[in-house]
């Protein structure tokens, strides 16, 4: 603040509580006592009179005080311009003091997690406690409480992994954060709409749901040349690029016909948002173990 | 001394309660408007795109701010959940801004990259959909409605009369960048970006 803004705001302030001073100085009347007398102010409205009597020593002692409490405020809190007050308080030192007692509090409690192993850590009653505190803050929005998902958002209790559910890949998805890309009718763009149906029709057999096996076989067909490239050749799905197991009737987007064909039609480009920079990593430890403790 | 005087003369009275109730204004806020930190904008900040400024028009014409604060104070619960507190030099451009004072939803001011832009559109079109206790309005005509481009220019300009410093080629390009654009494409543009100037931690 430039010198005539703290010139500014000093003399307001501290102006406006000299104000206060005079005014309780010129308006205080005879307070000699608190003795009520029938002196009246001598406003009379339809026969209603107004009492002139001084006000209770105790309530003018208190406006004197808190003009006084006013002062002492100035002196230990910034508040007059650019004096910092004897306190040296700031709103964030006073935060940096709070996160400092937080981490003398519980960084222990996270060291002590991001030093245990994974796969132990996912069996620590304690910490899966702690586990699902961070999850439901962090996670649920998308995977739901229980962590079950939802469509477009995948389950992770059913051991059902895009991308591989081995601790430390379970680890790099939270860290790096995921982006699926299944391209508009996989790799095929020239697919015409009988083609898409056909598909549908393949991919629905797996789970013997297809009412049309010539359908489905002249899926299969179309299948290697639009969709083995990422998922393989058994639709066995391939985890090193998420794209998922066709066969085990596991559907992110959902599994009715009219939405596999939507997947098909249109594509679909799940994100997993990358957690480095809002947790530190030793809650994406802890987190990562978590993930693990959900399907057993 | 008489305040009678006062009492019975409004040409007075007037004056003085003006008086008396500007010194909060006149230490408070005025010092504010020629403050460098609150007219200096942090590295990297940028005015919105485009697109981003019809889907910050949309968020005020939907009453977003009502509900969710833009606003992360510097309290541990707050840092902890919402990541960095909010500094003056991130809201330069932003006119009015739209810290808000009541949260019946969270803090949006870093939800940007915090969801997916699916989780967004599910979210918006119905809450419940993702997030089954939520008692968040849906929106689902942000799915039809498309962002009236012609006047996307007109808002440029009166940013830019504001301090906001776009180019002669944002304005020129920003009709095009938003024809066509749906409602909720522009909202989840400006959701995105929310606060991922300064680094969470």
């Amino acid at each position: 603040m430039t010198s005539f803004w703290s010139f500014w705001v000093s003399f307001i302030s501290l102006g406006s509580i000299f104000g206060c001073l005079w005014l309780i100085y010129v308006t205080r009347k005879s307070q000699t006592s608190d003795v009520e007398t029938e002196n009246t102010t001598g406003h009379n409205f339809d026969g209603i009179e107004e009492y002139d009597n001084p006000m209770p020593k105790w309530w003018l002692y208190m406006f004197i005080i808190t003009c006084f409490f006013g002062f002492a405020y100035y002196i230990i809190y910034p508040g007059l311009g650019n004096f910092k007050g004897v306190a040296d308080w700031t709103s964030t030192g006073q935060w940096e003091a709070e996160v400092a007692q937080a981490e003398e509090k519980y960084g222990h409690i996270f060291t002590e997690f991001a030093a245990t192993p994974l796969i132990e850590l996912s069996q620590d009653k304690n910490a899966m406690k702690v586990g699902q505190r961070l999850f439901a803050n962090n996670c649920a929005s998308c995977h739901g409480s229980a962590g079950r998902g939802s469509i477009g958002f995948p389950n992770l209790t059913d051991n059902d992994w895009l991308y591989g559910g081995d601790p430390e890949t379970i680890r790099t998805t939270l860290i790096n954060g995921r982006q699926g890309a299944m391209p508009v009718k996989g790799l095929n763009p020239s697919m015409s709409n009988g083609d898409v149906d056909d598909l549908a029709h393949y991919l629905l057999s797996f789970s013997g749901r297809s009412d049309d096996d010539t359908a489905a076989a002249r899926g299969a067909t179309m299948y290697q040349t639009a969709c083995a490239a990422c998922h393989g050749t058994d639709a066995k799905g391939m985890q090193a690029i998420g794209a998922p197991n066709l066969t085990d009737n596991v559907w992110l987007y959902g599994g009715t016909k009219k939405r596999i064909t939507h997947t098909l039609l249109y594509g679909r480009a799940g994100v997993m948002p990358s957690q480095t920079g809002k947790l530190s990593e030793e809650k994406i430890h802890l987190l990562t173990a978590y993930v693990m403790s959900l399907s057993k | 001394m008489n305040h009678e005087m006062i009492e019975k003369n409004l040409g007075l009275m007037i004056p003085l309660i003006i008086l008396a109730i500007s010194f909060g204004f006149l230490v408070e806020v005025v010092p504010l408007f020629f403050h460098k930190d609150m007219k200096t904008p942090i590295e990297g900040l940028t005015p919105h795109t485009a697109l981003q400024l019809e889907g910050r028009d949309i968020y005020i014409r939907e009453g977003c701010n009502t509900c969710h604060t833009q606003m992360i104070r510097p309290f541990r619960a707050e840092t902890e959940r919402y990541g960095h507190y909010t500094v003056a030099g991130e809201h330069v451009y932003e006119h009015p801004f739209l810290w808000g004072s009541k949260r019946t939803g969270p803090d949006l001011a870093r939800v940007g990259g915090r969801y997916s832009d699916d989780w967004h559109r599910a979210h918006m079109y119905n809450p419940r959909n993702v997030v089954p206790e939520s008692k968040m309005p849906s929106y689902p005509w942000l799915f039809t409605a498309k962002v009236n481009h012609k006047i996307t220019p007109k808002k440029m300009e009166a940013l830019r009369t504001v301090g906001v410093p776009y180019t002669d080629e944002d304005i020129a390009g920003a009709s095009a960048a938003v024809k066509g654009k749906t409602e909720i494409e522009a909202v989840v543009a400006y959701l995105q970006q929310l606060g991922t100037v300064l680094s969470n931690k």
